[in-house]
Formats: C-alpha cells, structure tokens, sequence
C-alpha cells in the first residue's frame, strides 16, 4: 500500500512546484510593467519638481539655462507619427483589398511574404536607406513640388515650406509609413479575411462590384478590427527611435513647416541621454515616461476595439 | 454617363490604386534590399571578419562588433525564454479563464509594443547606474525584456492549440499534470514553441535603441559581459552618422550582414511552422 502513495505524492509536490513557478513567472510579467512605470517615475520626479506639470507644455529646451519642456518632442512625435498614419492607413487597405480581393490564388502567398519581410528588415537599416537615399531622393523630386503647388494653397501652404534639404519631419513621418505599412496591412488581411463569405456572396450575387463589396460589405463588418490595426501601427510609429532619429535633423524647434528639422521623443532620448546627467537625465527620462503612457493608452484602445471586433463575430456566428 | 456606367469606372480606378499601391510597396522593399545588397556587397571582404573596428580614418573590420552582437543576442534569448515559456505555460495550463491571466496577457501586450528606447532607459537605471558603467549584461537584459514578451504570446498560442484529448490521454494513464505538460503538451507544440523563439531572436538581432544605453560600445575587442561591449546595431548607428568614408563603409557592410541574419532567421521560422502543419 506505502508504495502505491509514495508515487502520487511525489507527482503532487511536483505538480504544486511546477504551477508556483509558472504563476511566478508569470506574475514577474506585472511586476516587469509595474517597476517599469515606477523606476521611470522615481528618476523623472526631480524634473517634474522643478517644472511641475508646465514641463508637459513647455517648448523651452536648453541645457544651458536648465530650463526643460516636453512641448516639442511630444509635438513632433505627434506630428510625424499623424504623417505617418495619414499615408499608411490608405495604402496598407489598398494593399490588404489586392491580396484578399484582386489577386489570382497563385499570387497571393509571395505577396503576403514580401510584405512580411518588409516589416521584418531592422528599423536601423530604414534609417539608414531615409538618411542616405531617401531623403536627398525626396528633397529633390517630391518636396519641390510640394512647395510649389500645396505651399501655394492658402491657410494650410504654411506647412509645405521649408529648406531642401530632405532632413524633416515630412521626411520622417513617410520614413514610418513605409515601416507601419506592413503591420497595418497584415491586421487588414487578417480581418478581412474573417468575413463570412455569404454575405460577400451575397453582394456580388445583386450586382455590386468589388469596390462596393469591399467598401460597403467587409469594411463597415470589419470595422474596429481595423481601427485596432491602425492603432497597433499608430503605437509603433510613436515609439519608433533609429528611423527617426536619422533623418529628422534633431533640432528643438518648434515650427509650422513640416519641412523644417524637428525631432521625438525617442530621438531626444538616443541622441542625448548618454551626456545627459542631473536636470537633464531626469526631464529626459520624464519624456520617455511620457512616451510609455502615450503607447499605453494607444494600445489599450487599439485592444478594445478588436476586442469587440471578437465579441461582434461571437454574436453573429 | 449612366450610373451603371459610373459604378464600373468607380471601382476600375480604385481596383487600379490597389494595384499600384501594392507595387509601390514592393518597390520599396526592393529598393531598401537592392541598396543593401549593393552597398554592403562592395564593403563586406574577409577584413571585415578579421579585424575590430579601427579608429577615424583608418581601415578595419567589424569582428568585436559581430562576437557582441552575438553574444548580447544569445544571452538575451537565454534570459528571456524560460521567462516565457513558464509564464505562456501558466496562461494556457493553469488560468485559461482566470481574471488574472487576462490582466497578465493585456499586460504582455503592452510590453510587446512598449517602445524599445523606453526599455534602455529602464535598464539603465535599474542596473546601468547602480552599477557606475555600462555593460554587456545590462544589453542582455534590455533584449531580454524585449524576448519575453513574444515567447510568452506563442508559447500559450502554441500550447491552446494542443487538443484536450491528449491532456485527458495522458492524465488518465496516471501521469501527474506537469508529466503531462512537459511530456506530451510541450512536445506536441514544440515546433511552433522553436518558431516563437526564432522570432524573439530575429526581433532583437536588429534591435538598436535598448543598447544605446545599456551596453553602449567598445571600440575593443571584448568577451567580458562586465564591460562595455561593442554590437552591430549600435556600430553601424554612430559609424553611419559620422563623416568619414571607411566608417560609413563598414556600416552598409554591418547592416548587410544584420538585415541577412533577420531575414534568414525570419524565413526559416516560417518554413519551421509551415512544415509542421503537414
């Protein structure tokens, strides 16, 4: 009898040793993100004590005088990161309607692949291509003509000026869309590839064509699915640090050209912090706190909509 | 123009802006990768691999920078994927359904798209500074926190895959829960379990910001994770930036021989997980 429970026993210590160390590792996870956010906001107290919370608007940033703000590297990771969106949510839904809609079978599979590898080639190696090949590419064909017929419209002509010399915020803004693309387009593809095929069917079968299939059927039905995309994208382009720091010149100035030399948050951080020490250190690391709660509340967004992309889809099947 | 005809034109240019877009982004992949190929071709040469990184104006190679790179890499992984593996194991094993394992797995998913920058400045506060110098260990670590989450998402994806038949098989021949979880569950969802692991390694191979501050540089050549330690990334970043010839030479050489290595670890966890669904 003593033998038959001497295995069992020995299979429940185990069993309760190997849980533990599952749970603590997986708690270690919260407490990764927990003393994450809590050394960053020990280390940038000193910043905020002597800013307060002005140091979030203020657009002084000189080594100098001590004197810190946030203003312009929030503003110009905003800024390009919104360039960066405007340009690769359409594309990225061009890109996922020719892979799920358009086309042949034979197709699509290297053209899933080439896209993927798109977003696996490391973000140092874009900045390298922006700041030698696409940025005095771009100063002299695209940015020209930028200046001369949307410089020219009034009120928003203002923001296509600057000098040629392809180092930008414009610049970095398009750096981001080509790096964002293959990550928005691949949840597009995912998403529309839920969509029953009835209901495609079904609007093909009374006469509409693939455009209002696809923009009257699988968009409004994919929806927040795909909101949550470009918000996942949006969270990359925000945090992005070597493609940026490259080509946006790193200038504190704030100004309303898009041509004109700018920098992030990020790029703040990789060019200063290493001869950065006291005021300095900790108002940089205040903008990178700053940078993490801005990702934070992008990505929780971007997981309640597919979450509720997934609830929609329960109901309905 | 009859609405019918209208309706056709509509949808023939937007089917053609598709189109377009779609090979406008290839185009931009081959022009990245035809640059890179070209530039790197001309500069990589056997001194590359011979020698270390030599000072302004003068000729060298790349070789500390390529040892650090993949030693930073190896401990990182190292560090990283038992985390991973036992955290994904506790998600899909022991609290599927629990409120805790959805606050963890939200939690993961910030850290998965936490800005890698941010992850330096951690490190380096939490051990760079402490410490008084930078190192290779606080570089390891950096990649590490960076390798967690990814191994954590696969392996409890990989693992909910395994069907409950197989738990229920092995329980009722008597084997006690981690037997059956180590024993049968892990071995049947080992491929894609690898697959993750190769992911997280291509993801950090490339990864430049966490190592600014962390373990910096080392213009020497280095085996010691105590000191600062040279790697590729961070090389090919000051390199690239400064303005001599030889320097910017080595970095198109560096970022061939690193985009290769993503790619080739990238292609070959696909052809792992496609072969493992036949």
């Amino acid at each position: 009898m003593s033998g038959s429970n001497t295995l069992p026993a020995r299979g429940r210590w185990g069993d309760r040793l190997f849980q533990g160390v599952a749970l603590g590792f997986a708690l270690l996870v919260l407490v990764l993100l927990a003393s994450i956010i809590l050394m960053l906001l020990i280390k940038a107290m000193p910043a905020f004590e002597a800013f307060g919370i002005g140091f979030l608007w203020s657009a002084e940033w000189n080594p100098v005088t001590h004197q810190y703000g946030a203003l312009i590297a929030v503003v110009g990771t905003l800024v390009s990161s919104l360039i960066a969106i405007a340009i690769a949510v359409p594309v990225s839904f061009g890109i996922a309607l020719f892979i799920t809609m358009l086309a042949p079978q034979w197709l699509r599979r290297p053209v899933v692949t080439a896209i993927e590898l798109l977003a696996a080639i490391p973000s140092i190696i874009y900045g390298m291509w922006g700041l030698f090949y696409f940025a005095p590419w771009f100063a002299d064909t695209m940015q020209p003509w930028m200046t001369t017929y949307l410089g020219a419209i009034p009120y928003i002509g203002a923001l296509f000026q600057g000098p040629p010399i392809g180092i930008s915020v414009m610049t970095a803004g398009i750096v981001l869309a080509i790096m964002i693309i293959p990550f928005i387009a691949s949840v597009m593809r995912d998403v529309f590839e839920v969509v029953p095929k009835a209901l495609t069917e079904s609007a093909f079968a009374m006469g509409a064509t693939t455009w209002e299939v696809a923009w009257k059927v699988v968009l409004p039905y994919t929806r927040t699915g795909v909101i949550g995309g470009v918000m996942l994208g949006l969270g990359r382009a925000l945090g992005e640090t070597m493609a940026v720091t490259f080509v946006i010149g790193n200038a504190h100035n704030l100004s309303l050209g898009l041509f004109e030399p700018g920098t992030t948050i990020a790029s703040t951080l990789a060019n200063e912090f290493n001869e950065a020490g006291g005021l300095q250190l900790s108002s940089l690391i205040a903008l990178g706190l700053v940078l993490f709660m801005v990702t934070f509340v992008v990505l929780g967004l971007s997981k309640l909509m597919l979450l509720r992309l997934g609830a929609q889809e329960g109901k309905r099947t | 123009m009859t609405r019918y005809q209208r309706r056709k034109l509509v949808n023939a240019i937007n089917m053609t802006a598709s189109l377009v877009v779609t090979l406008i982004g290839l185009g931009f992949l081959a022009w990245i990768l035809g640059i890179l190929v070209m530039k790197g071709g001309q500069h990589v040469n056997w001194s590359v691999f011979t020698e270390i990184t030599p000072g302004p104006g003068t000729s060298g190679g790349l070789i500390n920078a390529i040892i650090g790179s993949l030693l930073l890499t190896l401990f990182g992984v190292l560090i990283g994927t038992p985390v991973g593996v036992m955290a994904g194991t506790y998600l899909s094993e022991f609290g599927r359904h629990s409120r805790l394992s959805s606050a963890i797995r939200f939690i993961n998913d910030v850290l998965l798209s936490a800005p890698s920058i941010v992850i330096g400045v951690f490190v380096y506060v939490i051990l760079v500074e402490p410490m008084g110098h930078f190192s290779g260990w606080a570089g390891a670590v950096a990649l590490a926190i960076i390798v967690i989450p990814v191994v954590v998402r696969t392996t409890e994806t990989m693992l909910t895959l395994v069907p409950v038949q197989m738990r229920e098989a092995a329980a009722a021949l008597g084997a006690p829960r981690h037997v059956v979880i180590t024993k049968v569950v892990y071995k049947a969802a080992m491929s894609g379990m690898v697959t993750g692991v190769i992911l997280a390694t291509a993801r950090i191979a490339g990864e430049t910001a966490p190592l600014l501050f962390t373990a910096l540089n080392n213009q020497f050549w280095t085996t010691n994770m105590n000191e600062p330690m040279a790697n590729l990334p961070v090389v090919i970043f000051q390199y690239s930036m400064s303005p001599y010839d030889d320097w910017i030479n080595l970095a198109w050489a560096g970022a061939l021989l690193i985009t290769l290595s993503v790619l080739i670890l990238n292609i070959s966890a696909r052809l792992l997980l496609r072969g493992s669904r036949h």
